[in-house]
């Protein structure tokens, strides 16, 4: 038999390394077909917890194939029928209940609609982020308590612990920083991260996929997924326009002008939706020195172009403020403060000037603040707490 | 664990007898039923007992019988074999997928389709199919009982309205064959699809009536098997089965077998209503086929209770699975003029002729505690729990 195909997985599996002692407690696992995910499977049933797997259908990968600018299949994406089949198929090999549950509706109207708009107002959106705190952590875990799950364990890259001085629930940094995931998971409540497992938090991802060989997964070799899962090949713009298409919506005239930091216009842009704050390529606009997006003004639909100089700020304001390892912040906090996802904390101070706003402060100015993406703020290895970058 | 299960509109098991009947066909009279040695003339004869039996079932003459792959394969068989582009159809929009996506398939062909309003219950109203009818509408597809809520259909009205108007009548009757009794001359239906493995015979085969006189074009094309009608080898122990589950059922209703499930049905129905509060049955008051009941839980995921109960060793099911086993809502429940929430919170529960008394005991013992315990943590129902955002 071809130990390739999926149907001689189960024969592969080394059952006695996926069931071990017995442990009452039921566990739900947020299975992606991905490694992670189902590499998480089989160590908690080794570890003899009653495992349930779920897989979320956020959205149908095959709703805007073959418009325009979209592929006509799409293979191998979250949510696709292949990795569907694949986390049935580690389900079955390792001998747990599996489950598809229906979040599309949900999906649509927390995290594709909020994507479109978010473009569409010139901001550059993390979809995953509201994914987190809208779908997997809200609705994946009150389904998972209503068929007698209390505690979901996924695959992300980062460590949850309860700090007894504090009496908080905290969320960490993995041992893996190439794979840190806590940026995407600041919106945590208390109660959320008290329901909520990571098992890989203190493994390496080589580690992981020993781990899954070890346990006969024909996945263990699977490529990681990197993209934006309902937006094949990264082409938002392209996703754009097939999903206002779909909705019978017309795509808004986002057109403007683009200006210079001194406010001189140097001609007219295609429209908002496609700039990002950092950009360099596709200004339209020739002049002597390289020339980036600093600013989108999503009011006006001006976008504001200058000189590398003028991408630096000091400051940020961060709107919309989840704090994880305090209750509330009352004095000026000294952090290490993240503002995007491959961006190394920088040393800030931040401080509370609203009811849900603070004020962060960096030592030496940072490279591209892009409102809609999120600040997250670290002390060491504990995650502060977060906010949206407004 | 104990496992009940109470989803026979799904599908159901191949009993005893049945098994035994087709046992002989695989090793011992395996032949080609088109060969005209000894060892075809044995499975031919085998085929036209099945046929005959089929046809007593449904009230037919046996030639009026063309064996399928399955309720599927019959149901498009009778569309696409009588349909041209240039034809009006005329059908619900509580019809299985395979006539409701058959139709969307004839729409992109550039037939025109239309799909009468069905009232609360899910039923057709026979008024509006005579004012659907026109000059060309070729084919009226209405399935005798649903899938979902077993709701019958005033099939015998509609039978009549398509004989005066000189129109096909195709009726899906693959979730009321076995269950009620069928005529087709009562219903006056030109053709009428079943399923095997819905009564109790395997999956992979089924049957189409075709009434004497009806020409279909076939859709396989190959030898000049099922009277040309159906191309392709014979599925021998499919087809006894078939036969030998038709034999069944009519021995069934000489027994009063409908009658009892009938009472089991009933019974839980009633301890389900009278335990559980915001409940109610989806096509209440219609007629309905003796198994088949459609509950709504306001206030739950129905996708989530169908999960919890499966865990507790209760099968039922809720919506329709879509490829990747999610549940979409219910189109059948959403045309009954059901909201979204309303849709995704109901449940089919459908016995099978070897549900004991105990099973429905079961049920009842689990179901009312379930639907609670989702309850606790729905953040609709339960205002003062504190769920996050």
């Amino acid at each position: 038999m071809d130990k390739f195909t999926d149907s001689s997985m189960s024969s592969f599996v080394d059952q006695d390394a996926v069931r071990g002692t017995r442990n009452s407690e039921t566990i739900a696992v947020a299975m992606s077909g991905g490694v992670d995910s189902s590499t998480v499977a089989a160590m908690l049933r080794a570890d003899g917890y009653e495992v349930i797997g779920l897989t979320m259908q956020l959205w149908n990968q095959r709703r805007l194939a073959g418009r325009p600018g979209m592929p006509e299949v799409v293979h191998g994406r979250c949510c696709s029928l292949d990795d569907v089949y694949d986390a049935r198929a580690v389900a079955e090999a390792i001998g747990i209940p599996y489950y598809v549950v229906n979040h599309e509706a949900r999906f649509e109207r927390d995290v594709v609609r909020p994507f479109v708009e978010q473009y569409l107002s010139g901001r550059t959106p993390i979809p995953c982020s509201l994914c987190n705190n809208h779908l997997k952590f809200d609705q994946l875990l009150r389904v998972a308590r209503q068929i007698g799950a209390a505690r979901v364990a996924t695959g992300h890259y980062a460590q949850v612990e309860f700090d007894r001085q504090r009496e908080r629930w905290l969320l960490k940094r993995p041992r893996d920083r190439s794979k840190d995931q806590t940026y995407f998971l600041f919106g945590l409540t208390q109660e959320q991260l008290s329901r909520t497992l990571f098992p890989l938090g203190n493994m390496t991802k080589p580690e992981v996929r020993a781990r899954a060989h070890g346990y006969g997964l024909a996945l263990a070799e699977k490529p990681d997924s990197q993209e934006i899962c309902f937006v094949p090949g990264g082409e938002y713009k392209n996703f754009l326009a097939a999903y206002l298409a779909e909705q019978g919506e017309t795509f808004p005239d986002t057109r403007g002008e683009l200006i210079t930091t001194d406010g001189r216009v140097l001609g007219e842009h295609g429209g908002i939706h496609n700039f990002t704050v950092g950009q360099r390529k596709g200004l339209g606009v020739a002049t002597g020195s390289p020339l980036y997006v600093v600013q989108i003004k999503g009011d006006t639909r001006q976008v504001v172009v200058g000189g590398q100089e003028n991408l630096y700020s000091e400051t940020l304001a961060v709107r919309q403020i989840n704090l994880i390892a305090f209750e509330d912040l009352t004095d000026s906090l000294k952090v290490r403060v993240k503002i995007r996802h491959r961006h190394e904390p920088a040393p800030a101070t931040i401080t509370k000037i609203g009811a849900d706003e603070i004020l962060v402060r960096f030592a030496e100015p940072q490279r591209a603040v892009t409102p809609g993406q999120a600040a997250v703020f670290y002390q060491d290895d504990v995650v502060v707490g977060g906010g949206w970058i407004s | 664990m104990r496992r009940v299960y109470l989803d026979h509109n799904a599908t159901t098991p191949v009993v005893p007898e049945v098994l035994e009947a087709m046992r002989p066909y695989f090793f011992e009279h395996f032949g080609n039923a088109s060969s005209i040695h000894h060892h075809g003339q044995e499975t031919r004869a085998a085929v036209e007992r099945a046929r005959e039996s089929v046809a007593k079932l449904i009230g037919s003459r046996p030639a009026e019988v063309v064996f399928t792959s399955g309720g599927t394969e019959a149901d498009n068989l009778a569309i696409f074999g009588l349909v041209r582009p240039s034809d009006h159809v005329i059908t619900s929009p509580v019809e299985h997928h395979a006539v409701l996506n058959s139709c969307k398939h004839l729409e992109e062909q550039g037939s025109r389709v239309t799909y009468l309003p069905v009232d609360p219950a899910g039923r057709v109203n026979p008024d509006d199919l005579r004012g659907a009818l026109r000059a060309n509408t070729k084919l009226v597809s209405i399935m005798m009982a649903n899938n979902e809520t077993g709701v019958i259909q005033p099939v015998e009205e509609i039978g009549k309205i398509c004989r005066e108007a000189d129109i096909y009548f195709h009726s899906d009757a693959v979730q009321a064959a076995a269950k009620v009794p069928i005529r087709v001359e009562t219903i006056g239906c030109d053709l009428l699809s079943i399923s095997g493995h819905k009564m109790n015979a395997p999956q992979g085969v089924g049957a189409l009536y075709v009434r004497r006189g009806t020409t279909l074009e076939p859709m396989l094309f190959g030898g000049s098997h099922e009277r040309s009608r159906r191309a392709g080898t014979e599925n021998v122990p499919g087809i006894v089965g078939l036969g030998r589950a038709a034999e069944l059922a009519r021995r069934g209703f000489e027994q009063g077998e409908d009658h009892a499930v009938a009472a089991l049905r009933d019974r839980l129905e009633k301890a389900i209503l009278q335990q559980v509060e915001a409940v109610g049955v989806n096509g209440a008051g219609a007629p309905r086929v003796p198994n088949t009941t459609n509950i709504y839980f306001d206030y739950i995921e129905g996708e989530a209770l169908v999960i919890a109960l499966d865990l507790k060793g209760l099968a039922v099911s809720t919506g329709a699975a879509c490829s990747s086993g999610a549940i979409e809502p219910s189109h059948v429940l959403t045309a009954m003029g059901l909201g979204q929430d309303r849709a995704r919170a109901s449940l089919r529960f459908s016995l099978g002729k070897h549900n004991t008394a105990a099973d429905v005991d079961f049920a009842i013992e689990l179901v009312p505690r379930l639907v609670e315990k989702l309850r606790e943590l729905s953040p609709v129902y339960n205002k003062t729990s504190v769920v996050p955002s």
